[in-house]
C-alpha cells in the first residue's frame, strides 16, 4: 500500500493541487490528510471542499489545531494567526465547520499511526522538533511508524532496540528504509507553508510493500497563492513566509 | 531475549546447516530454503543482551545498505530476519573463500599483485558508484567469486556492518565516540571520526596493495587506538625499502593511496584502477623515489602539525566526489579527411577542461582491422602502423594543457571501432566519452555511424561533436 501523506495544507490551493497531482503520477493507493486544512491561506472552502471529496472517497484525514479554531475552539494562535483564522471563519459555511469538527484526532491502520502534532497527546498540538519530542511520541503509542505534520519542518527519527531515540539525517526524494528493528517517526513536512527555507510543497509516500519512506517537494506557483493573499488582505507576513519558505 | 540459531534450526522456511565461521560478532551458518536452490549462508550476530549497542547498530546498517546494493562485487540478499524473532541476513553462498590465506603468503609475484590489486580496486569503484563507502576493507572482506558457468572469478565485498550509504541515515553516526574500523587498515580521517569519506577506503586500498607487495603491513598491527593516531605523522617504510624489485610506478601508487590528507590521495577508485593498467603512464614524484623512512625532524614537525588536528575538511558527498575527477575518454579521427573534426574536438576538450579542471584526459584512436585476412602492421614504408598513430595521437593532443600524468594516449585496435570504444570505456572507468561525428559521407551511409553505436551502447555520458553543416545546406532544408 502506497500512502501520499500530506499535512498542514492551510488553505493553499496551489500548493494542495500541485502535491495530489505529483502523489497521483507517482502512484499512490491512498492519501492521508494530516490536518491543518485550513488558516494562513486564500482558499479555505476549496480545501476543505477538496478534502472531503478525498475523504469520501476512502482518503484519512484528521483534524489540525487551525482546523479546530475554525470549528470555533478556543485555540492559542499568534496575533497574526488569529487576524487570518477570523478572515478564514468568515469564509466557511455550518457545513465546512461541521465537517471539521467531525474530523478525528489521530488514525491508525496496521502498525502505522497518523497524527497531526505529538502522538503523546494529540489534542494538546505539542510540536515535534527533537528527539526528546518524539521520545514521548514513541513512548505513548504501540505503533511502529508514527506519521505526522504541525512543525512545517521535515524529521526523521528513530527508536532503537534499546529505547535510544536519535535524530536521522537524511535526503530529500531519496527511499528511506523503516528497518522493523527500530520504530520510525516522521514530521513529513508541510504542504502549504513550508518553513524550512526551501518555498515548495512538502509530502511524503509511505510504502507499506517495500516499507520505505520518501520525502518529497514539490515546485508550485506560490505567486499565485500570494497575490490571492494579498488581494484578500490577510497578514503579509504569511505571503513573505511562502516566498520565503521559512 | 533474541533466540539463539541451531543446526537444524527452521526459520522463515530457511532450514540451518553447518556452522561455517564463528567470529566475535556473529555466526555464519549454510543454509537452505525450498524457493532457492543455490547455496547460500546466513549471518546472525551474536548479541550479548539487550544492550549490545553496537552489534546491533552495525547489523542494522548492514541489513539497510545490502539491500541497496547489486552487482557481481557484492553477495546477493536472500532474505533479512529483525530482532522481533531472530536477526539474520541470508545471502548466496561465495564459494572461493576470503583472500586472508592469499594475503598471508604476501608478497606476491608482481604480476599476480597486479593482477590481484586491479580487480581489488575495480570491485571498490562499483561499490563508490552505488553511493556506499566500505570503511571496513581488509582481506577478511575480500572473496573471489570461482570460475564457473554461472560466475567469471569476480571480486566480492563483503560486510557492510561499518559502511556508509551517502543517501541514507547513518545509524552509526552518532551512535560511538570512539573510530570504527580494523586498526592496520582504517584511514587517517577516519580515526579523527569521519564517515563521509571515500577516499578512506582508497588508504584501505593502500595498505592492501602494500601489503601485497612486501608482505608485512605499512602501520603494523596497533592493539591500542593510540598505536592508530601515529599514522597521523609516521610514513611507512617505503615499499621498494623491503622489496627492491617493487616498480617505481607502483610504490608512486601505494603512498600516494597512502598520503595522510585525503586531498593529496588518488581522489577515486577508478584512478587508481588507471594507473594500474597503464604503469607506464603513471607520473613518478618523490613517493616513487623514496628509499628509506622520512627523518625524525620531519616527522617531528608533522607531528606537531598534526597532534591537535580534528578534521581534514567536510568531503562532498559521494556522487560529487566521484563526478569531480572524471575521467574522460577522446576518441579521435585521425584519417585526413576528418582533419577539421579532429581540431574542432580538441578544442571542444579544451573547454572541458575550464569547468572540470581536475579530469583525466585519455585520447585514444582506434586502428581498424579487416575482419578477416592478414592485416598489414607496417605501411608500405615499413614503419609499425601502431607508432605512426601514436606519434600522430600525440601531436592532435598538443595544446591540451594538463600534466603529463592526467593525459594519456592509447592506440587501440578492432575490426569494429564503435565497440573498441565502448571496451575501452567500461574497462578503464570512463565518466565521459567524447567524439566526433562524421559528415553525411557515403562512407557513414554504408558503414553506419560509429558515434550512433557509441551514445546507444555506452555505460556513461557521450558527448558527440559535429563539423556545422555550412550554411547554404541548411538553408536548402
Amino acid at each position: 500500500m502506497r500512502f501520499a501523506v500530506l499535512t498542514d495544507i492551510h488553505a493553499n490551493r496551489e500548493a494542495f493541487e500541485a502535491v495530489l497531482a505529483d502523489a497521483d503520477a507517482r502512484g499512490v493507493d491512498r492519501i492521508a490528510l494530516l490536518g491543518d486544512l485550513v488558516g494562513y491561506g486564500p482558499d479555505p472552502e476549496w480545501c476543505v471542499d477538496k478534502a472531503a471529496g478525498l475523504l469520501a472517497a476512502g482518503a484519512i484525514c484528521l483534524q489540525g489545531n487551525h482546523d479546530s479554531a475554525a470549528t470555533g475552539r478556543n485555540e492559542s494562535l499568534t496575533p497574526n494567526a488569529r487576524v487570518a483564522m477570523e478572515w478564514t471563519k468568515s469564509r466557511l459555511t455550518d457545513l465546512h465547520r461541521a465537517f471539521l469538527a467531525g474530523l478525528p484526532l489521530t488514525v491508525k491502520v496496521e502498525d502505522v499511526l497518523f497524527v497531526h502534532a505529538s502522538a503523546n497527546d494529540s489534542g494538546s498540538w505539542i510540536y515535534v522538533t527533537s528527539a526528546s519530542m518524539a521520545r514521548g511520541a514513541f513512548r505513548s503509542c504501540e505503533a511502529r511508524i508514527i506519521l505526522c505534520g504541525h512543525v512545517h519542518i521535515p524529521l526523521l527519527a528513530s527508536s532503537d532496540v534499546t529505547g535510544v531515540v536519535r535524530v536521522q539525517k537524511f535526503r530529500m526524494a531519496t527511499p528511506i528504509p523503516l528497518i522493523r528493528s527500530r520504530r520510525w517517526l516522521a514530521v513529513v513536512g508541510a504542504v502549504g507553508q513550508p518553513r524550512d527555507g526551501v518555498a515548495q510543497a512538502g509530502y511524503a509516500m509511505l510504502d507499506t510493500g517495500t516499507n520505505e519512506l520518501t520525502f518529497r517537494r514539490v515546485p508550485y506557483d506560490a505567486s499565485k497563492t500570494v497575490q490571492k493573499m494579498r488581494v484578500a488582505g490577510l497578514p503579509e507576513h504569511f505571503a513573505l513566509r511562502l516566498i520565503r519558505g521559512k | 531475549m533474541p533466540i539463539l540459531p541451531y543446526p537444524g534450526m527452521e526459520i522463515d522456511s530457511f532450514r540451518l546447516g553447518e556452522k561455517l565461521h564463528k567470529g566475535a560478532f556473529a555466526t555464519i551458518w549454510e543454509v537452505t530454503h525450498p524457493d532457492h536452490l543455490f547455496p547460500m549462508v546466513m549471518k546472525v550476530p551474536t548479541i550479548m543482551d539487550g544492550f549490545d549497542g553496537p552489534t546491533i547498530v552495525g547489523f542494522e546498517v548492514e541489513q539497510m545498505i545490502i539491500a541497496r546494493l547489486s552487482g557481481p562485487h557484492v553477495p546477493r540478499l536472500i532474505g533479512v530476519g529483525d530482532f522481533s524473532n531472530m536477526p539474520y541476513i541470508v545471502t548466496e553462498k561465495i564459494d572461493g573463500g576470503s583472500l586472508l590465506s592469499v594475503f598471508e603468503r604476501a608478497p606476491l609475484p608482481l604480476s599476480d599483485l597486479i593482477d590481484l590489486a586491479s580487480q581489488i580496486v575495480l570491485a571498490v569503484a562499483d561499490l563508490h558508484r552505488q553511493h556506499v563507502i566500505h570503511l571496513d576493507l581488509k582481506p577478511e572482506n575480500l572473496m573471489l567469486r570461482p570460475f564457473c558457468p554461472e560466475s567469471r572469478g569476480e571480486m566480492v565485498l563483503i560486510d557492510f556492518g561499518l559502511s556508509r550509504h551517502d543517501q541514507l541515515p547513518d545509524l552509526l553516526s552518532e551512535e560511538f565516540s570512539i573510530p570504527m574500523g580494523t586498526y592496520p587498515y582504517i584511514a587517517p580521517e577516519q580515526y579523527l571520526g569521519c564517515r563521509d569519506d571515500l577516499r578512506s577506503d582508497l588508504f584501505a586500498l593502500g595498505v592492501m596493495i602494500y601489503e601485497l607487495a612486501t608482505g608485512t603491513l605499512p602501520f603494523g598491527m596497533p592493539l591500542k587506538l593510540k598505536g592508530v593516531r601515529k599514522r597521523l605523522w609516521r610514513d611507512p617504510v617505503p615499499p621498494r625499502a623491503l622489496r627492491p624489485e617493487v616498480p617505481e610506478w607502483l610504490q608512486e601508487i601505494i603512498l600516494r593511496a597512502l598520503e595522510v590528507d585525503p586531498k593529496l590521495r588518488y581522489q577515486t577508485a577508478a584512478q587508481i584502477a588507471f594507473d594500474l593498467s597503464h604503469p607506464l603512464q603513471v607520473k613518478l614524484t618523490q613517493r616513487a623515489m623514496k628509499v628509506r623512512q622520512d627523518s625524525m625532524g620531519t616527522v617531528f614537525h608533522r607531528w606537531r602539525a598534526m597532534r591537535k588536528i580534528r578534521s581534514f575538511g567536510t568531503p562532498d558527498s559521494v556522487a560529487a566526489q566521484l563526478a569531480s575527477v572524471p575521467i574522460i575518454c577522446v576518441a579521435v579521427d585521425l584519417s585526413r579527411e576528418n582533419e577539421q573534426l579532429a581540431e574542432i574536438l580538441r578544442w571542444s576538450v579544451q573547454r572541458m577542461l575550464v569547468t572540470q579542471p581536475d579530469a583525466r584526459i585519455a585520447c585514444i584512436t582506434v586502428l581498424k582491422h579487416e575482419r578477416m585476412g592478414i592485416d598489414q602492421t607496417t605501411d608500405a614504408e615499413g614503419n609499425n602502423l601502431h607508432v605512426v598513430r601514436l606519434v600522430a595521437l600525440r601531436a592532435w593532443a598538443v595544446g591540451i594543457d594538463l600534466p603529463e600524468e592526467r593525459l594519456t594516449f592509447a592506440v587501440l585496435e578492432g575490426s569494429d571501432p564503435g565497440s573498441v570504444i565502448i571496451d575501452y570505456a567500461t574497462a578503464n572507468h570512463v565518466s565521459h566519452i567524447v567524439m566526433g561525428a562524421r559528415g553525411h559521407s557515403a562512407a557513414r551511409r554504408f558503414l553506419g555511424s560509429i558515434s550512433a553505436k557509441v551514445v546507444a551502447e555506452a555505460n556513461c555520458s557521450v558527448t558527440v561533436i559535429r563539423v556545422p553543416e555550412r550554411q547554404k545546406d541548411v538553408s536548402q532544408v
